[in-house]
Formats: structure tokens, sequence, C-alpha cells
């Protein structure tokens, strides 16, 4: 496995490739987010106590989701940056940040919207909704500093101890509604045995969920191909490549 | 199909503005990110290909400069010749 992973530690075969995998992950997020996004505003029922709010579910828990795992990802990047030294792997994890940073305001701001009619407030301090916070905070935190030094090394190495401190943060957003007494409610479609809620409530959410997922991978594969060049922009092969297209 | 009319699905059993307002705002935000995102690509394309013109016409000019150093160098030693011959001769 190790052998046939190699090549793409190279950044110029990795750029080319995410660059044939593009425009079909781009065809594959429209057609998920369109269908997703059509059956849960139009078909999917309504919630027999929240009525047509709960709606807001479909797109707040993907994004919830994906904002814990786009940092899992990163922090996982940036442990094999500052451990084996793979310079791509710090490119894909300053690639990551501004995402899971999008991703995790949009988390936060459905819900204060959903919080809103359902708990009539738009926040509150509870343990889950601070803790996303806080989330949004390091994911701010990491951009910065990667943004912070010229040597783009040495801000890949004090954003990944950053954001490998902030990992610490992650069980915390989950298990806080378990922890602690919260307002929030705890897991809905997470439990993997049976979700509680029905069918036609679960699919849309899978769908929906796949579809920002896929739109997430989107824009990471676009950004991680931005950082490759921005890294490179001396070599002979981006050379080649950008005489080759013309400034534009 | 939930929804008896159209001005029932907008309404979203009363619930219209903060259903509304969460969609509203998540797909502007997504939406530009996806944009600033590949606006930022090409940026760094367009910088990249500015440099490289740059190194040319610098090179070039190099070059040029070069050969006009090597001409005056070449004139310079013809005459430099001419003189040596022309002491040669004189006495």
């Amino acid at each position: 496995m190790w052998k046939w992973l190699h090549p793409y530690a190279n950044p110029e075969v990795s750029y080319h490739f995410v660059g044939k995998l593009l425009p079909w992950i781009s065809k594959i997020t429209f057609v998920l987010l369109f269908i997703g996004i059509v059956w849960a505003l139009v078909f999917a029922p309504a919630d027999y106590q929240q009525g047509d709010s709960f709606r807001i579910f479909y797109i707040h828990v993907p994004t919830a989701i994906l904002s814990m795992s786009i940092y899992m990802a990163m922090a996982t990047a940036a442990f094999c940056s500052l451990v084996w030294q793979f310079r791509l792997a710090d490119a894909s994890a300053a690639a990551m940040a501004p995402v899971g940073a999008v991703i995790t305001a949009i988390a936060l701001f459905t819900g204060a919207a959903w919080g809103k009619p359902m708990w009539g407030t738009w926040w509150i301090w509870d343990a889950r909704l601070t803790s996303e916070l806080v989330l949004l905070f390091l994911y701010l935190g990491v951009i910065a500093l990667h943004n912070a030094f010229e040597d783009k090394n040495l801000a890949g190495k004090a954003a990944g101890i950053l954001s490998l401190v902030g990992v610490v943060n992650i069980p915390i957003i989950k298990y806080s509604v378990e922890w602690w007494n919260t307002l929030h409610q705890g897991a809905t479609v997470s439990k993997m045995s049976a979700p509680s809620m029905s069918m036609n409530m679960f699919w849309p959410f899978v769908i929906c969920f796949l579809g920002i997922a896929m739109l997430v991978a989107f824009v990471i594969c676009i950004r991680f191909r931005t950082e490759i060049l921005s890294r490179n922009g001396m070599r002979p092969w981006v050379r080649a490549l950008i005489t080759e297209e013309g400034v534009k | 199909m939930q929804f008896d009319s159209i001005s029932a699905f907008f309404d979203m059993g009363g619930y219209a503005f903060f259903v509304w307002l969460s969609y509203g705002v998540s797909a502007f935000l997504l939406a530009a990110l996806v944009y600033s995102s590949h606006n930022n690509h090409k940026n760094v394309k367009n910088k990249i290909a500015q440099r490289l013109q740059r190194e040319i016409k610098l090179r070039k000019a190099a070059e040029k400069s070069l050969a006009e150093a090597k001409q005056t160098d070449d004139k310079m030693s013809v005459v430099q010749d001419l003189s040596k011959k022309s002491n040669k001769v004189v006495p």
C-alpha cells in the first residue's frame, strides 16, 4: 500500500490527480444537494412537535457533524506533517481550515435560527453551544497562524501545534449533551443501530449530509491545489504549467 | 408533497422567517466560499504568471546589455589594436 500511495506525496502528481477528480466531485455535489434540499424542504414530513421549523435540521446537523470531521481531518494532516514532515499534509491542513470555519459558522448560525423559535432564545451559554463556538475560534486561530509567517513550513508547524492541542475540544463537543444538562437535545441520527427518527425524515438527511460533505470536499480540493501552486511556484513543473495556460 | 399550495410552502407553517433565514445564509456562505476559493486559485496562478513574465523580461534585458557590452568591448579592442599598429608604424 505504501508503494501505491508513494507517488501521491509528489506535489505535481497530487495536483493533477485532484484536478481530474474535481469535475466529478462537482457533478455529484450538484445532484446530491439538489435532491437533498428539495426533498428536505418539500417532501419530508413536518415534525409533530416542531412543525416546519424542523427543516433547519437538514442543514444544521450535517454542518455540525462536518465541522468536527473536518477538524479531525485537519488535525490528522497536521500530525502527519509534524511527525513525518509531509509537505503536502501541511498544504491540505491549510486548505481545510477556512472550509471548516465556514461550516462551523453555518452550524452555529442555523442553530441560533432554530433555537429562537424552539427555545425562545438565539443564544445561550450552554455546554454544546459554547464548545462549538470555541471550535470556530480554533479554526480562526489556525487560519491566522497559517497566514502569520512568510515561511510556510514555520507557519504550518505553529498552526499544526494549535490544531493538535484543539483536538481536546472535539470529545467535549460530542459528549457535552451527555456530560452536562444542556438545553441542546441529544443525538438523533448518529446512533448507528437505530436512528430515532422515521425513515422518510432520515433519507433526505443522509442525502443532504452527503451533498454538503461533497461540497466540502470540492472546496478543499480547489484550495489544496491553490496551496500546492503557491508553495511550489519556483518549481519547473509549475513554470511549465503556467506558461502553457498563459495569463488570463 | 407536504404543502397544499405555493404560499403554504413559503410560509413554512409559520416559521418562514427562521427556515428561510437559515437556508439563505447557509447558501450565501457556501457560495461565497466556493467563489472565493475559485478566485483565489486564479489569483495565485496569475501572480506566478506575472512573475515568470518579469523574469523573462529581466533575462532579455540582461542578455541585451551583455551583448551591447560585448560590442563596445570589441570596438574598444579594435581601437586598441589600431593604436598599437599605429604606434608601431609611426616611429
